[in-house]
């Protein structure tokens, strides 16, 4: 574990020292300011700051999930391209803590860009009531969410060979979880409910959208996380057999 | 130290390597020579535990390598072929994370990362972003990577690759230095190189171990003692008569032939120059030169390359 923490540290520091940590931060702030402007501030004036909100964590949603493509994408797969992946893998430390070490360095930094927009839901407070609770939720629900995405980016990272291989495998893998839902409606009985607890959002997200905190949902996307780093963790190993 | 039994590593369904079998003790330097895509990073990527094998045994200090990789990559310290740099941390930065990421504690870190950095005359280097440094430098960190945390096996693969002839001379002398306090394993195609600072040379041709011993068993069980050149002033076609009557010379061939100079190129079953000059003098030649040709561990080099094509 010590191990993770340290490759977790230098990723950051990498982040912090290279342009692409920048540009996605600056994508995402921009990105959901613009939507912030035209979705929850324009159209109808008299919205309820509920609502607003609501809206705030739909387009969020979103832009938190092709953040996570862009920031996991280049986690593995860049390394491998460069050949600095050897450095970790011909040291002795786990397949497991290497897998680990970049997602927690690419989800802290989801986390700050992420908690950096808060100050769009608390510009609700100049003209309405703001509910700690909705916020709070709602940030958990994007954490969450941005956590199962990120991991489900580490397996793409870990399974491709260049790092656009990589984006189009996670997104791929992204788009399907999420679209499963839709298979729902066209599904009879036992099978729809699977794919309704399956789906990657929409029976899962919008109830943190809407301030409510259901174990169900925070259970579904650890567990998310976790399967998609433990396959991560067995791509790695096996691509040493290869 | 390290015991190699039958190894053997499959790339779809071709083999890179073939039931290799070699054993190295500890403190000794071993050099793995072999043209382009003879296995030598393959079999240097298993013993460096970035690698499983296909089949057959590695054992490190009698751990064995697929059964505790973890433990085996403890003792040792690996320089693959393209140096595992992060272009935008500084030197001292990178010897530093390399350190901790194998077990060197915090406080013993920067007594390493120094000592590794004057090993490899990186102290200058120490606050320089890698990104920006020559090519020669980065291979510098590489080596420094690898030895930071002192392992007792160092696998370097092409440790000289780019460097300046200084440097050359300096890594040369570093692998000496290295060898008896570490057990050294490089690799190289550049034979003269290796044969100074290795105790013994094992040769891989496609995937497997056609020779192996010191340069002078090389030569002895190849029965030959390499080209020997020569240059002179006559007719070319007895000049080369003469040459292959020589006791000893198994083969003579004219590599070059001007109104002023042949050049003739013999290989021999031992050192007879003295023998061949004699004959060319007293059969009225002009004697220009009289050399060995290529480097002697180059064509025997080549002769087993050779030998591989024909078998
Ligand atoms: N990842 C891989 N996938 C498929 N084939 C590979 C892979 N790595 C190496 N090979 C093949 O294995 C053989 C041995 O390659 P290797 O890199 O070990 O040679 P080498 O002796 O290091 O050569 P060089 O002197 O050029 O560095 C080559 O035929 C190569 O094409
Ligand atoms: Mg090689």
């Amino acid at each position: 574990m010590k191990a993770a923490l340290l490759i977790a540290r230098r990723e950051l520091g990498s982040y912090l020292r290279t342009m692409s940590g920048y540009i996605i931060a600056a994508a995402v702030l921009l990105v959901d300011g613009i939507l912030w402007n035209a979705f929850a501030l324009g159209a109808q004036q008299d919205k309820h700051s509920a609502e607003v909100l609501s809206d705030f964590f739909y387009f969020s949603s979103g832009t938190t999930m092709i953040a996570a493509v862009f920031l996991s994408m280049r986690l593995v797969a860049e390394e491998r391209q460069t050949g600095t992946l050897v450095l970790l893998t011909s040291s002795p430390v786990r397949d497991r803590e290497i897998i680990l070490g970049k997602f927690f360095s690419a989800f802290a930094f989801l986390a700050m860009v992420t908690l950096a927009t808060a100050f769009m839901p608390a510009l609700i407070m100049v003209n309405g009531k703001l509910s700690i609770g909705q916020v709070a939720a709602g940030y958990l629900g994007l954490l969450l969410l941005g956590s199962a995405a990120l991991a489900i980016g580490t397996l793409g990272s870990a399974l491709a060979r260049s790092q656009v291989l990589a984006a189009i495998i996670s997104g791929s893998m992204l788009v399907g979880l999420i679209v499963v839902w839709l298979l729902a409606a066209v599904s009879e009985r036992p099978l729809n409910d699977v794919f309704l607890a399956l789906a990657l959002w929409g029976r899962h997200f919008p109830p943190f959208q809407a301030g409510v905190i259901n174990l169900r949902d925070v259970a579904y996307y650890l567990l998310v996380t976790y399967f998609a780093l433990f396959a991560a963790t067995r791509v790695m190993e096996a691509r040493r057999w290869q | 130290m390290i015991e190699v039994r039958e190894l053997t590593k499959y790339f779809g369904g071709r083999a890179a390597i073939r039931e290799l079998n070699f054993d190295i003790r500890p403190g000794e330097a071993v050099g793995f020579v072999g043209l382009n895509g003879a296995g030598k990073t393959t079999a240097l990527k298993i013993l460096g535990c970035v690698l499983l094998p296909s089949s057959g045994q590695v054992r490190v200090d009698g751990v064995e390598v697929t059964a505790e990789p973890h433990e085996v990559r403890r003792k040792i310290g690996f320089l693959p072929d393209v140096p595992p740099l992060y272009d935008e941390m500084t030197v001292g930065a990178y010897l530093a994370f390399a350190a901790r990421l194998r077990g060197v504690t915090g406080r013993d870190t920067p007594v390493r990362v120094q000592e590794s950095e004057d090993k490899l005359a990186l102290r200058d280097m120490h606050d320089e972003i890698i990104g920006t440094l020559s090519y020669g430098y980065r291979q510098r960190v590489g080596v420094a990577q690898a030895l930071v945390h002192r392992p007792r096996l160092l696998i370097l693969d092409e440790p000289t690759a780019g460097l300046d002839p200084v440097q050359i001379v300096e890594m040369r002398n570093l692998i000496r230095r290295l060898r008896g306090e570490h057990t050294v394993l490089i690799s190289s195609h550049f034979l003269a190189e290796i044969s100074q600072t290795c105790d013994r040379l094992l040769v891989i041709q496609a995937g497997e171990i056609v020779a192996q011993g010191t340069e002078e068993e090389l030569a002895a069980a190849l029965g030959t003692a390499g080209e020997i050149e020569v240059a002179l002033r006559g007719p070319a076609a007895t000049a080369l008569d003469v040459a292959r009557q020589v006791p000893g010379v198994l083969d003579a061939q004219i590599a070059h032939s001007a109104a002023h100079e042949v050049v003739l190129k013999i290989r021999a079953r031992e050192d007879c120059r003295p023998e061949i000059a004699r004959a060319l003098v007293l059969a009225g030649h002009q004697l220009l030169r009289l050399d060995r040709g290529a480097s002697r561990l180059e064509s025997i080099f080549i002769e087993l390359a050779q030998r591989e094509r024909l078998s």
